[in-house]
């Protein structure tokens, strides 16, 4: 195997101080949801581990979520291709072409047996063959099967590789498939939204080198990091919702206030996503804070959820089952009980909707 | 005999393109086949839907130029709907295109294309005095030029190769001879790829100040859903507008003392380029930018028609509400017509039975004396068009647009070539860079115009009069344009009970990508091919220039609707 360079190294070499460093660590500390005495042994990890190659494939997709992947603010955006890890094969990036960037999957798949990260974008037709997807002469099937069999571990970039997305919806013309019931023997990341946000991609990466495991997952094979709670308890704009005040047309006077936009089809009581944390494009804005509801990009079949513009019928509050009608009466008695209370009312309801999701 | 290549996955594109080419003894390309190998139903999928959910399912058809099919579809419905938008969210919408262009073709150049003309190894050898001398000569502005900033990159790039893992760079065509920079221009330009990948992420910000995020931003039929209120900590204020116009500082700058002095330094060295790559020389244009009102071609800022057989003398009129200009064929295409597959459709009609008939994967080659694509063959009143920027700069120079007439005139003069080096592969690439410049200044007009009406005391950026279903028509038809950077799309809609009876989109690459149509006409990646001498054809760089040249874009190129429903998977909902 060739010599291979830490992040430290890396660092170094780009004139990067180590006390600059070391408030990279704690940023990423931040990002990952750990606490702040995990710093010193992100730091250590940082400093020892050599570049992880990543082999980026390409499904029936967008490019989305690569598009979203190099808006990543932090870490240092250039930096994550070229320094963090070694994008070794990726069709949007990649300098070669034809058989000389397949050769360099199949020496990668070889070279790196068990090491190598696959990622993929997009997910499988797995009608016909596969003739609605092919790649170098190949199916996707195939290629996705070939280039797993060896994967350290799999990532699923985006709504479409993680629970299908669009071209999954009904009626589903090509029998697009996500990945986890394709490949069934290999760890695998699911990273939903559509696409997902820039730094949960790049921190979901990042965890993975740092701690040299697959981060703590829920149910559908989700980062808990960054899909623990749901867009709704981190909105700013949920005392509105306590309160039962709403938006019910666009351009209004409620929705100039910045009134609750649940009325309006929003789908933040339902969604798990880091959104209303981190917000997008380097925390410039989400949907919500910019007058359009959640559509709930990162929920599986969120296409057949919809209309987009229909409230949901039903929103749990405070472990009743409520909808925005009776929401502001519960919401004056609520007031009372406090803020802690509705947290653990809110975790509870969290678990156990959790259990009760069927994916796909 | 003739040698057969195949180039297979091409890198550097949305979506999956292949090429098959034929070469002479001369290892000059005699004949080229483009074939689209993939496809994703998502007009199948859009049927029996809300209209109104339509811009998020299309844009969803292609995430690097996220937003244009959202466009084109609020668009298509308030078309058949009757729907204006208040002056507000034109102004948005014009705001937020003009930034998707701008974003997308500096993407584009960057990180999509330079590779093909910058040799990332030979910048080892560069000397940082020599490159610091260059920059500042080529872009006396641009602060970062100094000797220390290319030495200390020459650094990061030595111990990046030296490290054994080369990431993007892997097996590559690093030393071929068709790379004919120096040393000293290949570390400013891999300087710049960086940067441009830095810089990019901040001009779409804007996207998520109007629309909350980027890729794929929000979009709602009858105008934008951000409110405007300048004594609101609630809405759109002055905080925001500051932003946009920070961001439109910035953007400008880079586009005017990086990409535009990189575009003139790189071509200065490939004219040779303004020979090969010309295609079918025939150009549309839907134009875009509307000052006023969609529905008025002579309120664009692009503006509409057709160039034929490269005569720069006439611009047709095109009309693309008109049944008889647009039609689609499926004769080279892996679909089959009711009526035979030799006769074109109009979209508003058009019809697509999806019937693969290559070969199984997995296969060497196509056949493709029969079908060989999953992209229709669409044609303007029967003939081959090319669309992109190369059609838009072509024809808003014909027709005298002001700035970007004199943005054609310095780059031409610069490089000491005439109108005719257009018609090229380098003219493609240097349109894009053109235009983009073009679409920095929209994005300032657009910026002013938006903050002169709110001054007048408009705040409106919604019109509800239509929003609630049960006031529509019982059938409707519309019909939505957009330029996107790589072209004229348009998206055709039936509405019927409140639903979607029917879809169809016609998008740029489809035009630009498409396979042979009945007569055996080759599209235009086809017939760029034709004629580039190879230096080495197993090493396909100039395929790749070329190709590149039109910035594919394949998933929106192939997402044809199914009228006949196939066999339908049912989906289990959770």
């Amino acid at each position: 195997m060739a010599e291979q360079k830490t992040f430290m190294d890396v660092f170094e070499a780009r004139g990067v101080k180590r006390r600059d460093f070391m408030k990279f660590c704690s940023l990423m500390s931040v990002y990952l949801g750990v606490s702040a005495s995990m710093v010193p042994r992100i730091v250590k990890a940082m400093e020892t581990k050599p570049r992880i190659p990543v082999i980026w494939l390409h499904g029936l997709e967008c490019t989305c979520c690569s598009e979203s992947f190099i808006r990543s603010s932090h870490p240092i955006v250039a930096d994550i291709v070229l320094n963090m890890i070694s994008l070794d094969y990726d069709e949007t990036l990649s300098a070669a072409a034809g058989h000389q960037l397949e050769e360099v999957r199949k020496r990668i798949m070889k070279e790196y047996k068990g090491q190598y990260i696959l990622a993929v974008e997009g997910n499988v037709p797995t009608k016909d063959n596969g003739v609605y997807c092919m790649v170098g002469g190949d199916s996707f099937e195939n290629v996705l099967r070939e280039t797993a069999k060896d994967a350290y571990a799999v990532i699923s970039w985006g709504s479409c590789a993680s629970f299908g997305c669009v071209q999954n919806a009904k009626p589903n013309p090509t029998g697009a498939t996500p990945i986890h019931k394709i490949i069934k023997d290999k760890p695998i990341i699911n990273v939903p939204g559509c696409p997902p946000i820039a730094e949960v991609m790049t921190g979901v990466i990042t965890h993975v080198l740092t701690f040299g495991e697959i981060p703590e997952l829920d149910r559908l094979g989700r980062p808990k990091s960054f899909y623990g709670t749901k867009i709704h308890d981190k909105c700013y704009r949920r005392p509105f919702f306590d309160a039962g005040m709403f938006v019910e047309d666009f351009d209004s006077d409620a929705a100039k206030k910045g009134w609750c936009l649940y009325k309006m089809g929003c789908k933040g009581p339902t969604t798990y996503n880091a959104c209303s944390k981190i917000g997008w494009n380097e925390g410039t804005s989400f949907p919500i804070a910019s007058g359009h509801p959640c559509i709930g990009c990162s929920e599986p079949n969120f296409w057949d959820n919809g209309p987009f513009y229909s409230r949901l019928a039903n929103v749990d509050f405070l472990g009743t089952d409520s909808n925005a009608d009776t929401i502001g009466k519960v919401a004056v008695g609520a007031a009372a009980v406090g803020a802690a209370a509705h947290a653990v009312g809110t975790a509870l309801k969290k678990s156990s909707v959790n259990e009760n999701r069927e994916e796909g | 005999m003739a040698k057969r290549i195949v180039v297979d996955p091409i890198p550097r594109i949305e979506g999956h393109l292949r090429i098959e080419a034929k070469l002479d003894e001369n290892n000059v390309i005699s004949d080229a086949y483009s074939s689209g190998t993939m496809w994703r139903g998502l007009e199948l999928i859009l049927r029996g839907r809300d209209p109104r959910d339509a811009w998020a399912f299309t844009q969803r058809i292609c995430g690097v130029c996220t937003t244009v099919h959202a466009l084109a579809s609020v668009r298509c419905v308030e078309d058949a709907l009757g729907i204006d938008v208040p002056t507000n969210a034109r102004i948005i919408r014009n705001l937020m295109n003009a930034t998707q262009q701008t974003q997308d073709h500096l993407v584009h150049f960057y990180h999509l294309h330079a590779l093909d003309w910058v040799d990332v190894v030979s910048a080892l050898s560069a000397d940082p005095k020599e490159t610091s001398d260059l920059a500042q000569a080529v872009s006396p502005s641009w602060p970062k030029s100094s000797v220390g900033y290319f030495k200390d990159l020459k650094v990061r790039l030595t111990s990046f190769v030296e490290s054994g893992q080369l990431g993007i760079f892997s097996n590559a065509y690093w030393g071929h001879k068709a790379y004919k920079l120096p040393p000293a221009a290949n570390l400013m330009a891999v300087a710049h790829y960086l940067e441009a990948l830095e810089f990019q992420k901040e001009i779409v910000k804007i996207h998520a100040i109007f629309g909350g995020k980027n890729p794929h931003p929000n979009y709602v039929v009858g105008g934008m859903a951000c409110a405007i209120d300048p004594n609101k900590d609630t809405a759109i204020n002055i905080e925001q507008l500051n932003q946009v116009k920070r961001i439109i500082d910035q953007t400008q700058t880079f586009i005017d003392q990086v990409y535009i002095p990189d575009l003139i330094a790189i071509a200065g060295f490939y004219k040779d380029w303004a020979q090969w790559g010309g295609g079918v020389g025939n150009f549309l244009s839907f134009g875009d930018f509307p000052e006023t009102d969609v529905d008025d071609p002579s309120s664009l800022m692009w503006p509409r028609g057709a160039i034929l057989n490269k005569d720069l003398s006439t611009i047709h009129d095109v009309d693309p509400h008109s049944l008889s200009e647009i039609r689609e064929e499926v004769s080279h295409s892996w679909y089959s017509y009711t009526d035979g597959d030799e006769k074109g459709l109009h979209p508003s009609e058009g019809q697509t039975n999806a019937k693969y008939s290559g070969p199984q994967p997995p296969f060497e080659h196509l056949d493709v004396d029969n079908k060989y694509s999953w992209l229709k063959t669409p044609r303007w009143k029967d003939n081959p068009m090319e669309v992109g920027p190369l059609a838009r700069v072509l024809i808003g120079y014909v027709k005298g647009v002001p700035m970007l007439v004199d943005t054609v005139n310095h780059v031409l003069k610069t490089l000491d070539v005439g109108p005719e080096a257009l018609f090229s592969t380098l003219g493609r690439t240097a349109a894009r860079g053109i235009e983009c410049k073009q679409t920095s200044g929209f994005m300032r007009h657009y910026y002013d115009q938006l903050v002169a009406n709110i001054k007048k005391g408009d705040y409106q950026t919604f019109n509800n009069e239509m929003w609630n279903p049960d006031q529509w028509p019982k059938e409707a038809k519309g019909f939505g344009y957009t330029e996107a950077p790589r072209g004229a799309l348009g998206h055709w809609i039936h509405i019927k009970d409140k639903k979607i009876e029917d879809y169809q989109i016609v998008v740029p690459s489809t035009w630009n990508a498409s396979p042979r149509d009945s007569k055996g006409r080759s599209g235009p990646y086809e017939a760029a091919l034709k004629g580039t001498p190879m230096e080495n054809p197993e090493q396909p760089l100039e395929v790749l220039r070329t190709i590149h040249s039109f910035d594919p874009c394949l998933a929106c190129a192939s997402h044809i609707f199914d009228v006949n429903g196939d066999e339908i998977t049912s989906v289990k909902i959770s």
